[in-house]
């Protein structure tokens, strides 16, 4: 299915780059997934995708319709907020969730857990 | 001449989409423990967002964009949600 709307040849031109360049950077970060050894190493590299390759074609988004409609059109703005938002929170669940996983197991590989803060509370 | 540039770059774009949504569908059904399969999951609703989002472009239409929003909140719920269990071993307590 080749398509396209028909831009202007700067806006088609910087549509192209950016979609290709958030493609290409979202690939790398899957690749990462596939590719490292670890779960906590692993947790790094699709966030790659959700920063940089959402922002890259959520960008060229922005610049198509608003070339398309001529008027600013940046609901992709929405997008782009909720991924930024919500990605963080749900790793960092998802770590902790994986370390007390580890820590249940008996795993040797992780941190022990902190004692300070209770020592703290009971002093 | 550059609708035909856009047109290649934004098909190759999909191509790449979908290798990235393989490697994370790889992830989901070998990855050797629980939290990976979830990591694997949340990657791939993020490429599956990306991949409508550029269908979103292909076709001029903003009726993508929509889809692609619900999929971003359901995708974070349903992470959030999974973690959740993972940790506690129920999802609402």
């Amino acid at each position: 299915m080749i398509d396209a709307p028909e831009l202007p040849a700067w806006a088609a031109l910087l549509t192209a780059f950016l979609v290709l360049a958030g493609a290409i950077i979202t690939l790398i970060g899957s690749i990462g997934l596939l590719r490292l050894k670890d779960f906590y190493q692993r947790v790094h590299a699709p966030t790659l995708g959700a920063t940089l390759g959402a922002g890259g074609i959520l960008i060229a988004s922005i610049v198509c319709f608003s070339v398309l409609q001529t008027r600013p059109v940046i609901h992709e703005i929405l997008i782009a907020v909720f991924l930024t938002i919500t990605t963080p929170v749900g790793l960092m669940l998802l770590g902790r969730a994986a370390l007390y996983r580890d820590r249940y197991a008996a795993r040797k590989d992780v941190p022990p857990e902190s004692r300070t803060a209770s020592t703290h509370e009971f002093d | 001449m550059t609708t035909l540039i856009l047109a290649w770059a934004i098909t190759t774009a999909q191509i790449l989409l979908g290798l990235a949504m393989l490697c994370a569908m790889w992830r989901l059904l070998y990855g050797p423990r629980a939290q990976d399969r979830v990591l694997g999951l949340d990657t791939l609703y993020i490429n599956a967002m990306l991949i409508l989002v550029t269908y979103g472009i292909q076709t001029g239409r903003t009726l993508y964009f929509e889809s692609s929003l619900i999929i971003g909140i359901l995708g974070f719920t349903s992470t959030v949600a999974l973690s959740k269990f993972l940790m506690r071993g129920e999802v609402i307590e």
